[in-house]
């Protein structure tokens, strides 16, 4: 059973967002890290790149797949975690701690209000998940 | 079932084996009056060290044998793989393809020097052409993936000579080999993708959707690569036409057809053959192939120079190359392909004949229909047992669900019945896919030991599914770590390449 | 013949068994419109002893190689092929296995490959090597496109010494992805390093040369690949892996991209194909490089076993965004290549390469004192060379092939700049007297024809 923190918000897209003040952690849910299988490469944007909400952030790759990032908000990124550049694997282990993927400053807090909660991502994953 | 340990061992690298001071080849020695080669190329041009193994014939002989009892083959057993046609190799096309008049013949030579050699690529493009209901043939192309390049290259050129240069999408389906969204993108189109629908073929309302006067091309592969036909291809090709788009044929799955229909007849512009299947080059290991590809009239003049021409009859026949062709795409290849795979394929031909080549056919349909109808009580078959093609595609959902059991397990347990698993995972549409294509060539007692080893691995992924996720046992090497592969990247071996300076005496 | 053993006993059980009268009524998704109604118009099938004889009769009105006496060279070249080449490669286990996705029972193939890539890095002195493309002519197609996706420009700059087939590959993959290629002038028979200096700028992805370059001489690699530096564009070189046994390694210059053409090694000449491009780059390339690669693992047991590896950039997984569509590659033919590299070893190689120096040096000395004869003096050379002669060339080839010689490649057709010359090209199968008897023959044509 994969796990889904309920004090997280989540996308149709298998991300999720923490959210502290005016700031959002970003990183890919326990289902999809399951479904990939073992995270080999993370292409992350770098700090300072605007992003707009649904748009495409980066790739994370296993093995046998490539799976396109999409940021469930809008705003600057202020960090990356290139710290597990080369231990990609805390990805799979611990996706909604040290797995985190990036951090942004929240441009329009609104915008919150489309995403999903912990109850309707695990029907939403439940289901197939697409 | 036993699980058994391997006996066939280990087999250390061929640089493993070197010795200082070894050598193989024996070399004549030099001739003529020598000088220095620092005197005659520039000492600064000189290599300081050549990290290269040192090793006897014996050695190399021993090495490569024993790397054979490590390799499953067609000659050893078979191959189920869907869109694979792994088909017997035979011999006899071996043996013609080293006839020195054929291996030892130069490109360039004088062309009245090799008049046989262009007989036989116009006699096999003539042939192909036949075969596939077209008006021309290349053999330059060296992959099915290098014929939906040329094909696509071909279509660009064509629209844009029509002042429809705009026409910049390709529309393709979702469940189309990578190859064919991959050669369109290398062209610079964009790619539409179509669904298929819920019997398993393309959706036409959806095609009606994606075309516009935008789409240059529309590629499709029948049998498609469910392994079911296309029915309604007829009227595909004439909708496609119609929004001024052309429609190319991936010709993979052309087993099926042989002698039975033709992609020409069905409204098709442009197809590609794969040589190494269809036509029984063998694979060896990845290649050498040859994607031939043929055109309707409309793409003839868009043909990569130089093309083969024939000029009388008989014995009065003269061949030559013809180069001077203003509307060619250009030259995708050094030279005119791979020619001693046409040989090959020239031979296979000559060997079967029409009569032969609809055997195939109908031989392919006939085995694959029977995997089908012996398995569909174990296996969950996609698209509800439909009558398939030279292929059935078989989904291993079912025992995922009910067992944890993936298609990915059940193909490496039948690897400790003796057989090479069937493709998985493609096509993507199809969940846990396993997708099976006897061919004509395995005989019904060899695919009927197949069909058992199958309903076993059903019986044992509810009996003891740890026992199938746990496969294989009896190979040379359990599964392997393919995380790793990707993360402490080992691509060659160093210590080969960690050499002392100095060459040696 | 036809390789199919259902008989009708077998057909009938099968129809049984799925359940239909007979076989037309496997054919109902077929629409009647478009099943043959005909056999196709192919000549009939021949028995296996026909069929052979057929294809000497095809193979009969061909001069080839082995029953004449060859100086042409120009991308194809007949060199020593030591018997275990052909007698190991011809093995079943290698000849008629699928490419290696399952690994388990792959494992010669994978190891097969696994050295082979360890050898064109030795050889090449790269950090990389795939496990081959189809030619040398796509692959420095493959290396200028991966070019314009690193530095995000849209020039390729192409030497005019590379091979013209090559040149024109290139060309047509550039203008069909919208790329532009310009040339480098020649300056005698290199490449002109003043006018390469003036094009090589901010729009430039790469320069391409050739080394030994199509006329067989050297190329200064070195000062080419810091012009291309310089300009934050990759320098990429088509080397002859036969002329690695003596001459430093692209590798050694700094090269970005090397690439080659494989069927010196051990392949016959095979009217031009199947081919090999072996592909070798620099570690930094590794996330956007073409073709297949075969890395080192463990399995679940700790033992050394051997898997393709990178496959994310490949096609079935990436479909449009993939490194390359390349699939099915030239294996076989790899295979051959590191038969071939292990059996001639450090020793033979080098041996190899001083041999066709050697006899190609003698040749041109040997000719350079014909009447009617002119070579130019100063490029050093490696195995070809370029002749002038007073005569035309496509005749004077004529009168040699009377005596069974297939002389060297007239050049005018590819550079009218140099309409009376010819391209000839000496390998270490080349004999003194062979040598002396091509001399004299040559001699003899031309006093013939003056």
């Amino acid at each position: 059973m994969a796990s889904v923190p309920s004090d997280l918000k989540y996308t149709k897209t298998h991300e999720w967002v923490r959210v502290e003040g005016d700031n959002a952690t970003i990183g890919i849910t326990d289902h999809a890290q399951a479904e990939l299988g073992d995270i080999t490469f993370l292409d992350l944007p770098q700090p300072g790149v605007t992003l707009e909400k649904g748009a495409q952030f980066g790739e994370v790759e296993s093995v046998k797949a490539v799976s396109e990032l999409f940021s469930p908000i809008g705003g600057e990124v202020t960090e990356a975690n290139s710290g597990i550049a080369n231990t990609t694997e805390v990805v799979n282990e611990d996706p909604f701690g040290k797995g985190w993927l990036i951090k942004i400053k929240i441009a329009e807090r609104s915008e919150l209000d489309g995403l999903m909660d912990a109850a309707a991502y695990e029907a939403h994953a439940e289901a197939g998940g697409h | 079932m036993s699980t058994k340990t391997p006996t066939v061992k280990m087999e250390p690298l061929i640089f493993e084996k070197s010795r200082a001071g070894r050598t193989g080849a024996n070399l004549p020695a030099c001739d003529v009056p020598a000088a220095d080669a620092a005197s005659l190329l520039g000492a600064e041009n000189l290599r300081d060290s050549l990290p290269l193994p040192e090793v006897s014939e014996l050695d190399v002989v021993r090495h490569f044998t024993h790397l054979c009892e490590r390799n499953y083959s067609i000659d050893g057993g078979m191959y189920p793989l869907g869109s694979c046609t792994m088909k017997y190799n035979p011999k006899v096309n071996e043996k013609a393809a080293a006839i020195p008049g054929f291996a030892s013949l130069h490109p360039l030579q004088p062309v009245e020097t090799v008049q046989g050699a262009l007989a036989l690529i116009f006699e096999l493009q003539t042939m192909l052409s036949e075969i596939c209901g077209m008006r021309e043939t290349t053999l330059q192309p060296s992959a099915g993936a290098h014929g939906e390049l040329l094909a696509m290259m071909m279509v660009k050129s064509y629209h844009a000579d029509r002042g429809e240069a705009h026409r910049n999408i390709v529309v393709i389906p979702d469940a189309a080999h990578g190859t064919n969204p991959a050669s369109a993108a290398r062209c610079n189109f964009k790619v539409k993708g179509v669904p298929s629908n819920s019997r398993g073929r393309t959706d036409l309302d959806a095609l009606d959707r994606a075309l516009d006067g935008n789409v240059a091309a529309f590629m499709l592969t029948n049998p498609n690569t469910v392994g079911l036909f296309e029915s309604d291809i007829v009227e595909i090709c004439e909708r496609v036409h119609k929004a001024g788009a052309l429609v190319y044929c991936d010709g993979a799955n052309m087993n099926a057809m042989l002698g039975i229909t033709r992609p020409g007849d069905m409204g098709f512009d442009v197809m590609h053959f794969n040589l190494h299947k269809t036509f029984s080059t063998p694979h060896g290991g990845g290649g050498p192939g040859c994607g031939a590809v043929s055109v309707q009239e409309c793409l003839a003049p868009y043909l990569p120079s130089p093309t083969v021409v024939r000029t009388g009859e008989g014995d009065a026949a003269r061949y030559a190359f013809h180069s001077d062709r203003p509307r060619s795409i250009g030259r995708i290849h050094s030279f005119y392909g791979a020619f001693l795979l046409a040989v090959r394929a020239y031979t296979y031909i000559r060997s079967n004949g029409a009569a032969g080549l609809r055997q195939i056919g109908e031989n392919a349909l006939l085995n694959a229909n029977y995997v089908r109808a012996r398995l569909a009580g174990h296996y969950d078959v996609a698209y509800g047992n439909e009558t398939c093609m030279h292929e059935v595609v078989l989904s291993a959902q079912r025992q995922k669900q009910e067992h944890g059991v993936r298609a990915l397990d059940i193909s490496k347990r039948l690897m400790d019945y003796g057989f090479h698993p069937p493709t998985n995972y493609f096509p993507l549409i199809v969940p846990e896919a396993l997708m099976i294509e006897p061919t004509e060539t395995e005989s019904k007692q060899t695919i009927d030991e197949f069909i058992e080893a199958m309903i076993a691995i059903a019986d044992e992924c509810e009996s003891d599914p740890e026992l199938v996720r746990g496969a294989p046992y009896t190979t040379v090497v359990s599964r392997l770590d393919e995380t790793m592969a990707v993360k402490k990247l080992d691509l060659r071996f160093e210590p080969a390449l960690r050499e002392a300076s100095g060459a040696s005496t | 013949m036809t390789y199919i053993s259902n008989t009708a006993a077998d057909r009938a059980e099968m129809l049984a068994a799925i359940g239909v009268q007979e076989f037309a009524d496997l054919l109902g998704s077929i629409p009647q419109a478009i099943r043959l109604d005909r056999e196709l118009a192919i000549p009939p099938a021949l028995d296996e002893h026909s069929l052979v004889r057929r294809l000497q009769s095809l193979a009969a009105q061909n001069s080839d190689l082995e029953a004449n006496l060859s100086f042409l060279g120009a991308g194809i070249y007949d060199h020593f092929r030591p018997a275990v080449v052909a007698a190991l490669q011809s093995r079943g286990e290698f000849l008629t296995a699928y490419t290696p996705y399952q690994p388990e029972v792959s494992q010669g193939m994978l190891q097969a490959i696994y050295e082979y890539q360890t050898l064109i890095c030795g050889l090449t002195g790269m950090d990389l090597s795939n496990a081959s493309m189809y030619d040398a002519a796509t692959g420095l197609a493959e290396a200028a496109l991966m070019a314009t996706h690193l530095t995000e420009r849209d020039e390729i700059i192409c030497s005019r010494a590379v091979h013209p087939h090559y040149r024109h590959v290139i060309e047509t993959y550039a203008k069909w992805t919208g790329y532009r290629v310009v040339e480098a002038p020649l300056s005698e028979q290199t490449t002109d390093m003043a006018a390469l200096r003036s094009l090589v700028g901010a729009r430039t992805a790469c320069v391409i040369t050739q080394h030994p370059n199509f006329f067989g001489c050297l190329e200064e690699i070195g000062p080419i690949t810091e012009a291309a530096h310089a300009a934050g564009a990759l320098s990429i070189a088509s080397v002859d892996p036969i002329s690695l046994g003596l001459l430093k390694p692209p590798g050694d210059y700094g090269v970005d991209i090397a690439v080659g053409e494989g069927q010196s090694l051990g392949s016959p000449m095979g009217f031009g194909g199947p081919l090999l491009g072996f592909f070798a780059c620099g570690m930094r390339f590794l996330r956007g490089f073409p073709g297949r690669i075969v890395g080192a693992t463990v399995d679940q047991q700790g033992r050394r076993g051997y898997t393709m590896t990178l496959r994310t950039r490949e096609q079935d997984i990436r479909r449009e965004k993939a490194t390359s569509n390349i699939c099915t590659n030239q294996a076989l033919i790899a295979l051959a290549a590191t038969i071939y590299l292990c059996e001639l070893g450090k020793d033979g190689m080098r041996r190899t390469a001083d041999l066709c120096l050697q006899k190609a040096h003698y040749a041109r000395e040997q000719l350079s004192a014909v009447r009617g004869v002119t070579v130019e003096a100063g490029s050093r050379f490696f195995k070809e060379f370029v002749i002038r002669v007073s005569v035309d060339p496509e005749r004077l080839n004529r009168r040699l092939l009377e005596q069974r010689i297939v002389g060297g490649l007239p050049l005018g057709g590819y550079y009218p700049e140099i309409s009376d010359g010819l391209l000839i090209c000496v390998t270490e199968t080349k004999s003194r007297e062979d040598i002396d008897r091509f001399v004299a023959a040559t001699a003899a044509a031309i006093e013939a024809l003056s």
